[in-house]
């Protein structure tokens, strides 16, 4: 797999959001503007391209039995620099991203990528993968914020569109509303991907939450 | 052609053909049952809760014909199920609504709550109450803004003024209408629900031809009396207030959203009025039920396997 498929697998095919459902938290949290979508996107792509590349340098001295204390203290140290720069250099997102700036230091998909891949792969490739996750994740996020500020408070990076001539809807900017629209966007991935990127058959009836109450579980039955 | 010889045996719990009745009839039933509220509600709001009303079961029925259309499967708008959709999420908004919001109301309902799960039967949440909460959170200035009563037909101007409830959560009593008033639904609210009488005569309608039956109704409105009771406020009002009455008969007893066996129906309704006395007592907003029916339709696949019933010589769990 070269680097540049590195890269695209994690913006499509494996997009750790949409297809993964990985960071599910910070994702419905904080995308209640598409600045601040773009904000918590590159800030943690920068801890995972960060995490990645020194995980992956790391890999022969850290011993197994104490492998996710230490991709924590790095992965803390990572965020505690981008939380500095951020709080100097762009106060306003600072403020309003506020406590999920710390709690990136537990996002599963940087701990996911350290365990999954940088502690397995050379350092470039790692480095590729943290870009691909990192681009993945800020689209996801993006669009996620830009599509609940939008239909919200009609406004698009603080810029009134639509909200003087039509009332906006105010659901979109509650959690409601972020539920909504991140079922809407991996039912879109899914049906753009013809259902390729979730591997049903990984996937299982057996671990589907609503198994028991769904009667067709034993055979494997759901879609019909 | 009923079968006398096994006349003793309790039969419950979907599905068993029993005889001719169809989807189509029952929501026509439904539809019938709904009328006398309708009328109440032209009386006491003006020709204005027509248009609403047409608007929605128009906004409906296209919106399920048109999914129906796409996604190439046969349409089910034959069997008036968006029909009673349109009326209810017609029913549960002020009067002076505007049009284009309660055609997303509309959408929400059909396309989202509804077809998307799979169409009529699939649904796992009522759609007419999915469409108020989701119009409650999007518009909510819209949503409370109710209209005083006029009953003058073809008024134009609306005057603005708090629900029974709203009052009642403000604590202004002395401003309170009289119970009577309550009970025959002069009083401000959603379009549908004012006149308990009215929903009343609808319910027992529905009860008498057998489209529903009377556990839920009774246990969601008998908690609140024993709630009330209990908090020492007067029960004929809280049911007859705000959408107890609408929620009790029509929406709480929508078939796929409800348990299948009577003691779930119980649970059921029971849940229901409890975390609409809540609401209404302790809660931000002044009305609950719309909430309490939407969250204990979340929970009735549990309740259905808390109160499944034991085979008859069984015990043992056949696995």
């Amino acid at each position: 797999m070269t680097k540049l498929d590195l890269i695209k697998n994690g913006i499509i095919k494996e997009n750790p959001v949409l297809v993964l459902l990985l960071g599910a938290c910070p994702t419905l949290a904080v995308t209640t503007s598409a600045i601040n979508g773009l904000g918590m996107g590159v800030s943690t792509m920068t801890v995972l391209i960060c995490s990645n590349i020194v995980i992956s340098l790391l890999k022969s001295v850290i011993s197994p039995k104490v492998r996710i204390p230490c991709y924590i203290v790095v992965i803390a140290g990572f965020v505690t620099m981008v939380g500095f720069l951020l709080n100097a250099y762009v106060p306003d997102i600072y403020d309003s991203l506020g406590l999920f700036i710390p709690l990136i230091v537990v996002n599963c998909i940087i701990l996911g990528r350290a365990e999954m891949f940088a502690s397995k792969n050379s350092v470039l490739n790692s480095a590729a993968d943290g870009i691909g996750m990192g681009l993945g994740f800020t689209l996801a996020l993006f669009l996620m914020g830009a599509i609940r500020e939008f239909l919200g408070a009609g406004t698009l990076f603080g810029f009134t569109i639509t909200a003087n001539i039509i009332k906006p809807m105010t659901i979109f900017a509650l959690p409601p509303g972020g539920f909504f629209v991140f079922g809407c966007l991996v039912a879109l991935i899914n049906f753009i991907s013809k259902g390729r990127a979730i591997k049903k058959t990984e996937m299982g009836c057996s671990n589907c939450p609503s198994a028991e109450a769904c009667g067709k579980s034993e055979k494997g039955e759901c879609n019909n | 052609m009923k079968n006398y010889k096994y006349d003793n045996l309790i039969v419950a719990s979907s599905p068993h053909l029993v005889d001719s009745i169809t989807t189509s009839k029952i929501m026509a039933m439904v539809i019938i049952a709904l009328m006398p509220a309708f009328a109440v509600s032209i009386w006491v709001f003006g020709a204005r809760a027509i248009f609403l009303t047409g608007i929605c079961i128009i906004a409906c029925v296209v919106f399920e014909y048109l999914f129906n259309k796409i996604t190439k499967k046969p349409s089910t708008i034959g069997d008036f199920s968006a029909v009673v959709t349109g009326i209810l999420v017609a029913f549960n908004v002020p009067v002076n609504f505007p049009y284009w919001m309660a055609i997303i109301g509309c959408f929400v309902a059909i396309i989202i709550a509804k077809q998307l799960f799979g169409g009529i039967g699939q649904n796992f949440v009522n759609p007419a109450i999915t469409a108020r909460v989701v119009l409650f959170l999007a518009f909510s200035t819209e949503m409370t803004s109710w209209p005083t009563p006029q009953r003058i037909f073809l008024a134009t101007d609306a005057v603005t003024g708090a629900t029974p409830l709203a009052l009642f959560a403000k604590q202004n009593f002395d401003q309170l209408p009289s119970n009577t008033e309550m009970f025959l639904g002069t009083i401000g609210g959603c379009i549908g629900e004012t006149s308990a009488l009215a929903l009343l005569i609808g319910g027992l309608f529905l009860l008498f031809k057998k489209i529903i039956s009377p556990t839920i109704p009774v246990s969601f409105l008998g908690t609140m009396v024993v709630i009330s009771l209990i908090a020492g406020i007067d029960p004929i009002f809280q049911i007859c207030a705000g959408g107890a009455m609408i929620g009790a008969f029509f929406m709480a007893t929508d078939y796929s959203t409800s348990p299948l066996t009577t003691n779930g129906k119980i649970i059921f309704g029971i849940g229901c009025g409890l975390i609409t006395m809540v609401i209404r007592l302790f809660g931000n907003y002044p009305e609950g039920v719309s909430f309490s029916i939407l969250f204990m339709n979340l929970i009735v696949p549990h309740i259905d396997n808390l109160s499944r019933r034991k085979l008859y010589g069984g015990g043992v769990k056949n696995d």
